[in-house]
């Protein structure tokens, strides 16, 4: 194949790959509504996040975002169908029109943001880097880590970030390198690396895959920047709205301490922020496309952020991850949600 | 001199030529070198057989339902026993199954007609096995006809799956690689070079590469609105792939004919499909069990990359069960009841065709 050729080549994928992203799915709210499901790319397997139960259903922190965005459009959150999508097919699914919203611990960067003909709608999941030691070694914080052997795995940012942060600290460190998160954890099960770094959602799941969990800590120092959120194709604004404040419908509730189950009770508040989120006073759902209930179904169905959080993998589940960066702006966290107003 | 009018009686052999012992003694201890290596071998087997069987079966757990009931010493198989019914039928609904269990019954049953000697109608059972069962097969499986619930694509999975890829790669390539080894073979130049540039083509790329394609760039491509389902592009894109395989072994065999059969069988004023459907064809797929087998074998096991489109095979839904928070930690559990399952299946096929050898076995091998 010439340059020329080549060229054209290229030219032809961009094309497509514009054509099925940006003009033609101009109502995906109508195609939903009229198949009267959401189709939802998900990770096939990712502890806490989205992962098999043993009743056939997903559980997990992306899928309860995908199911908050079923109970504001069709009024039932089960009404999702979940598409398990590798990481390199997640962009093209979402592109060509095979799922609505991608929702699987996608990173928000600038270049995908960008280049890819998708729009991220928010942040899920503060996550990022973090280290796993074993309790006995009585380490506080990294910074005490200097001369470890630390596990990573190979081709991904986690080794950049690594040696970054131990130059800025001016520590040194050795690194053992391995493929998967599974040759990692066993590796350092079996002794060979004081320390293992990886995302933190990965570390605190692989942490369960000890033979004796409560033998390793995750150090609370984050040293890079990894926000998960949902994708949607760009192009159609009322679809990136839906998916948008989805999500801030269950920080905000979480924000005024409406839950699930006190949701009815709340129904009757006097309170002018609840009443105009549950769409008691007014319809902020219309302006989407939605019933003014948009806010209430979720909660209700799904709960509030707080509630998908503990659910899945704070402390009412078997990681025990702290909120931390995930608490909500008034506890010293960064989640904050816009007003309904 | 006294002659004997009766036979002496056969004396017993002596001790040391028959029984167990001397068994041992001829196979195990022949020599000091033998011995050694013998018991050296023994002791392997004590290092790696005992080990096993402890964690496989005497420290293993097998009642609960939760992780609280696994002691940790050995295998957890209580997580297998908890996610049985995910692993074989995937997401199908579970009022559903039935449904399953039918077809594959029925297929097992259709199966046995036609390998038991014995039985009669075999003409009219293989012309339901290749007619009638794919369509009952699809009824059954897929619904949406005769009151059947629509059960899609996206929920099946597990051991179910599996079959299903496996049955259909191997009931579409073995006629489609005929017709291109037959094609090969031609004196036509189109039809010959259809099939050369065919073969090449899927046999020059990885079968991961096509699904790849298949899942990722053919979306790009299609009109937008229009997609196809995943199990068809899978479907489509594995019978492509082993009908290029199953062609050059099917080509071997043709081969193997002397040119003498088809220029006798042309002689007697046969036509080119009287010759080949009647001559050449019986003889040589007879001599390919063993390869054809063996494509069947490794497309059996092929199915687990759709693992990468999103389908759950049984090996996927193991991968899936593994990531529930519920159970982390049992991944061993896990791949070695894959790892069994995928073993009693391709055993079997192994078997099954040692059997159509003996049973074809008309003197030709040599």
């Amino acid at each position: 194949m010439n340059h020329n050729n080549t060229r054209r080549w290229q030219v032809t994928v961009a094309l497509a790959t514009l054509g099925a992203g940006g003009l033609a799915h101009a109502a995906t709210l109508d195609d939903v509504r009229e198949q009267d499901r959401v189709r939802c790319g998900v990770n096939a397997a990712q502890p806490g996040f989205s992962a098999l139960d043993e009743n056939d259903t997903y559980r997990g922190l992306d899928t309860d975002v995908c199911r908050a965005v079923a109970a504001a459009v069709l009024g039932d959150a089960s009404k999702v169908h979940y598409v398990p999508l590798d990481s390199v097919e997640r962009f093209t699914a979402l592109q060509s029109g095979e799922v609505d919203v991608l929702s699987r611990t996608t990173t928000w960067t600038s270049s995908r943001d960008t280049t890819l003909g998708v729009n991220f709608t928010g942040i899920s999941y503060y996550d990022g880097q973090a280290f796993l030691v074993a309790s006995d070694l009585g380490v506080q914080s990294a910074l005490e880590l200097d001369g470890a052997a630390v596990c990573t795995q190979s081709g991904t940012t986690s080794e950049l970030n690594l040696a970054d942060y131990f130059r800025a600290n001016d520590l040194t460190y050795e690194a053992v390198v391995f493929d998967s998160p599974e040759q990692s954890i066993n590796g350092f099960e079996a002794g060979r690396c004081d320390v293992l770094s990886s995302d933190a959602s990965q570390l605190h799941a692989q942490r369960m895959q000890l033979d004796d969990p409560a033998s390793a800590v995750v150090l609370p120092e984050i040293i890079s920047k990894e926000p998960l959120g949902p994708a949607v194709r760009q192009g159609d604004d009322q679809w990136f709205n839906i998916v948008k404040w989805s999500l801030f419908a269950m920080i905000n509730a979480e924000e005024m301490g409406i839950t699930s189950d006190n949701v009815d009770e709340r129904l009757e508040s006097d309170n002018p922020d609840i009443a105009r989120l549950l769409g008691r006073d007014g319809n902020y759902g219309e302006a989407m496309g939605l019933g003014a209930d948009w806010a209430y179904q979720i909660v209700k169905q799904v709960g509030n952020y707080g509630e998908v959080f503990e659910r899945n993998v704070g402390a009412g589940s078997e990681f025990g991850i702290e909120r931390g960066q995930n608490a909500l702006w008034t506890e010293g966290g960064l989640q904050y949600a816009p007003p309904v107003r | 001199m006294t002659i004997q009018h009766k036979m002496i009686e056969a004396r017993p052999a002596p001790k040391n030529t028959v029984g167990p012992l001397a068994w041992l003694r001829a196979n195990l201890f022949s020599g000091p070198v033998n011995s050694v290596f013998t018991l050296l071998g023994f002791y392997l087997l004590y290092l790696l057989l005992v080990p096993t069987i402890e964690w496989a079966f005497i420290d293993a757990d097998w009642i609960g339902t939760s992780r609280d009931d696994c002691s940790r010493e050995g295998a957890c198989w209580v997580f297998v026993n908890a996610r049985i019914g995910q692993f074989i039928y995937g997401l199908y609904p579970r009022d559903e199954i039935w449904r399953v269990n039918l077809t594959f019954g029925v297929f097992a049953v259709l199966i046995a007609w036609l390998a038991i000697p014995r039985l009669p109608f075999k003409r009219w059972v293989a012309l339901a096995t290749l007619v009638v069962f794919p369509l009952l097969a699809f009824v059954l499986l897929y619904g949406g006809l005769f009151g059947l619930p629509l059960v899609q694509t996206h929920r099946w999975g597990g051991l179910m799956l599996t079959l299903v890829l496996a049955v259909v790669g191997m009931v579409g390539a073995l006629p489609i690689g005929i017709v291109l080894a037959l094609g090969r073979r031609s004196q036509m130049p189109i039809v010959k070079s259809f099939c050369v540039v065919f073969i090449e083509f899927w046999r020059g790329v990885p079968l991961i590469t096509v699904l790849f394609m298949a899942s990722v760039m053919l979306p790009l491509f299609l009109p937008t609105g229009v997609s196809v389902d995943r199990l068809i592009r899978a479907f489509i894109g594995i019978t492509l792939f082993q009908s290029a395989y199953m062609a050059e072994v099917i080509r071997g065999g043709l081969q193997a004919i002397p040119r003498g059969q088809e220029e006798a069988a042309a002689a007697l004023g046969m036509s080119y499909w009287l010759r080949m459907g009647l001559i050449v064809l019986p003889q040589a797929l007879k001599m390919m069990i063993p390869g054809i087998v063996n494509t069947f074998i490794s497309l059996f096991k092929d199915t687990t990359l759709v693992m990468i489109i999103g389908l759950f095979d049984l090996l996927g839904i193991v991968q899936a069960a593994l990531s529930d928070s519920r159970w982390l930690g049992f991944s061993l559990e896990g791949y070695v009841f894959a790892a069994f399952m995928f073993w009693i299946f391709c055993f079997s096929m192994s078997r099954y065709s040692q059997y159509l050898e003996r049973k074809l076995h008309t003197g030709h091998k040599r």
